[in-house]
């Protein structure tokens, strides 16, 4: 029965699924409010219904239908259905660059997001802390996945990424009482948003520089060590800074981060690590990790690799820091502390070693779970570790570890399998 | 002029001496073996020209230029490759991902064609990639070039590593005990791989084998190493009547 229902949806191309996910939130967005107040729910459930669910156990069936009509029926059918078309538009599409067909996806994926934020302010915060946690966690799946070292200092990195950024913006383009009025006009800001993140990632990457020179000249427990020092020396010199709000923390960053630009980052973010990993001068980092002296003896410059793979992977942790404290319009060092490293090392170790995917899949479901289980309170601490433990029992690399996140493959053609398989 | 020229090399390992006063000289296309007992310190030689210890004294000339001390990737990029005794290899690397590695120094795209994509190193992966599959045919696993060498059996698993020390294009060509394990079928198709390398690429082998048999057929002069001094130099018929490399392998006749 399920192969069946799996088999009838084989030829399905990614196009179909997105077009069927974008008429699913479009029907949430015109009738969504309707249809809840037919099936007697306070408001469109944020979160797929998981927290109307668990907040009250008696709208379960009501949470239920909302959720198979709006979404489940309508991007099955769309998907089945426009499965002929959208096969033919593709591989049409696929005569031009490749370029061509992966914006489209991307603008596909975009604009479901933006319906489907646009319900709530909720939604909009969630999903930007999502993309966010996608970069962190792709970051430090270069360093924790790829190259096989263990890494610590990520949210030492953000913290660096976060205030370089911040001060930037706040210095230049904001009126602040720690930093006066704002220096230049405030309407170029936004065009100077882009620099601003990426000093935040240079700023990140230099601290880098100061773990690897004296980590990598051996393997080994020393990177562990002397990043999770990093991490706290970060924090405790920002608390002690009073120049940037010491532990108050530093707020009235100027609202920059809207959802296309975090999106955008993130896009951005996801491609160009994953052309590196897939690169032969990124699959040094694999060689690295199986086999340093054979890398090495094979001519791979292994010191050089690893450096240049640990301030690329700072830089990222920087830039999603800059994003994250603009999100939020409000950074404090307490922030990026042991409970920080423990979320991101969750998600790269839950979602995947040595994978694209897994970090994806890794950043979506733990924050969007972490969300989903709120109202379990103090039960959401028990549950989630206990799905991380399962995980590492059932598949200890990760749910989709050391698998190639080819664009390519995804979004081409799909024709239907053949019978005996 | 001689390829590789090593002078006096010594190196200690704390208090153990392990290579003494060792001289070699390596002609352009020639093949040569070194065999000992167990210990006797050939591998430590390996390591040594290959950069992975320093030694403590003498040096290393490779086309006459000194490469004591050197990096191992300096030195394997300037036409050293290698394999080792027990296999190492990248256990969730693909095949042909391995022959693409071993061109890493041969790479000029640089971090921004990696970071981006850009056409240049698309052109220079094609590039490699059809290099790679190249030797891939040479070696004879053309045909498994897509799967994970941890699933190939041990014979294939030498033919990966062999493709692999090809592809980093070697002046010489440094095996460590390449039959190692291997049944009779896979030695003489290994011999037959190193024949023809041998003779089509036009490179200078020196070979570290225990299979006499092998190393008789192959090899135009052989060293004989025990206790990290050489013992016996010469053509394998010299080696084979020498009473000493006798001595070495059989321990010594006591007269009654």
């Amino acid at each position: 029965m399920l192969k069946k229902l799996r088999n009838s949806f084989s030829h399905v191309p990614l196009l179909s699924w997105l077009l069927g996910a974008l008429i699913a939130v479009a029907l949430e967005y015109y009738l969504g409010d309707a249809l809840a107040d037919v099936l007697r729910l306070p408001k469109i459930p944020v979160l797929f219904g998981f927290v109307i669910m668990l907040k009250k156990p008696l709208l379960i069936p009501s949470a239920l239908v909302f959720v198979s009509l709006i979404y489940a029926l309508p991007i099955s059918v769309v998907a089945r259905l426009s499965a002929s078309i959208t096969n033919r538009l593709v591989a049409w599409l696929f005569k031009f660059p490749t370029i061509i067909s992966v914006v489209i996806h991307i603008g596909f994926l975009y604009a479901i997001l933006h319906l489907w934020s646009d319900v709530s302010a909720y939604r909009v915060l969630t999903l930007k802390l999502t993309m966010i946690a996608i970069m962190v966690t792709l970051s430090l799946n270069v360093v924790n996945g790829y190259m096989g070292e263990f890494s610590c200092s990520h949210p030492g990195f953000m913290a660096l990424g976060a205030y370089a950024a911040s001060v930037f913006t706040v210095l230049f383009f904001a009126k602040d009482k720690l930093f006066g009025p704002a220096i230049l006009p405030e309407a170029l800001g936004p065009y100077m948003f882009p620099i601003a993140l990426i000093i935040g990632g240079l700023v990140a990457a230099l601290g880098a520089l100061a773990i690897a020179i004296p980590s990598f000249r051996t393997r080994g427990d020393y990177l562990a060590i002397i990043s999770l020092a990093f991490m706290f020396i970060v924090k405790s010199m920002i608390e002690n800074l009073e120049v940037v709000g010491g532990p108050r923390g530093l707020s009235s960053q100027p609202d920059y981060a809207n959802l296309p630009t975090v999106f955008l980052w993130t896009v951005a973010c996801v491609w160009i690590i994953n052309n590196f990993v897939r690169s032969t001068m990124g699959k040094a980092l694999n060689a690295v990790r199986d086999d340093e002296m054979a890398a090495n003896a094979m001519t791979v410059n292994t010191r050089k690799t690893k450096i240049v793979a640990f301030l690329f992977a700072a830089f990222w942790a920087g830039v999603a820091g800059g994003l994250f404290a603009h999100v939020l319009r409000y950074v404090n060092p307490g922030t990026f502390g042991l409970q920080k490293l423990a979320e991101v090392l969750a998600m790269v170790y839950f979602g995947g070693l040595n994978s694209v995917y897994g970090s994806i899949v890794g950043a979506v479901s733990l924050s969007m779970l972490s969300e989903a289980l709120r109202p379990l309170e103090i039960f959401k601490w028990i549950i989630i570790p206990l799905l991380l433990i399962l995980v590492m029992i059932y598949r200890p690399t990760g749910l989709v570890a050391f698998k190639e996140f080819d664009v390519k493959k995804l979004i081409k053609p799909k024709h239907k399998q053949e019978k005996e398989v | 002029m001689s390829l590789l020229r090593i002078d006096k090399m010594s190196h200690d390992f704390g208090g153990l001496r392990a290579v003494n006063n060792y001289d070699l000289n390596v002609e352009p296309g020639q093949i040569r073996g070194l065999i000992g007992p167990n210990g006797a310190g050939k591998t430590t030689i390996f390591n040594l020209i290959t950069g992975i210890y320093k030694p403590t004294e003498g040096d290393i000339y490779l086309e006459n230029e000194r490469i004591t001390g050197l990096e191992p990737h300096r030195i394997a990029g300037m036409g050293i490759g290698r394999t080792f005794q027990n296999l190492q290899l990248w256990r969730h690397m693909t095949v042909l991902e391995h022959v693409k590695m071993a061109c890493y120094s041969k790479i000029t795209y640089g971090l921004i064609g990696a970071f981006f994509g850009t056409p240049k190193r698309n052109r220079e992966e094609a590039e490699i990639e059809a290099k790679a599959r190249e030797l891939l045919r040479v070696v004879g696993v053309e045909d498994i070039a897509d799967q994970v060498v941890i699933n190939l059996p041990y014979g294939d698993q030498r033919r990966v590593e062999m493709a692999r020390a090809l592809a980093i294009e070697p002046k010489i060509l440094f095996l460590d005990e390449p039959t190692a394990g291997m049944n009779p079928e896979e030695l003489i198709q290994m011999m037959e791989i190193i024949r023809h390398v041998h003779q089509e690429l036009g490179l200078a082998i020196f070979l570290i084998e225990h299979r006499l048999k092998m190393v008789m057929e192959l090899c135009e002069v052989i060293q004989t190493l025990d206790f990290g001094r050489v013992i016996a130099e010469g053509t394998p018929e010299e080696i084979q009547n020498d009473p000493k490399v006798i001595d070495a392998y059989l321990g010594k006749e006591v007269v009654a």
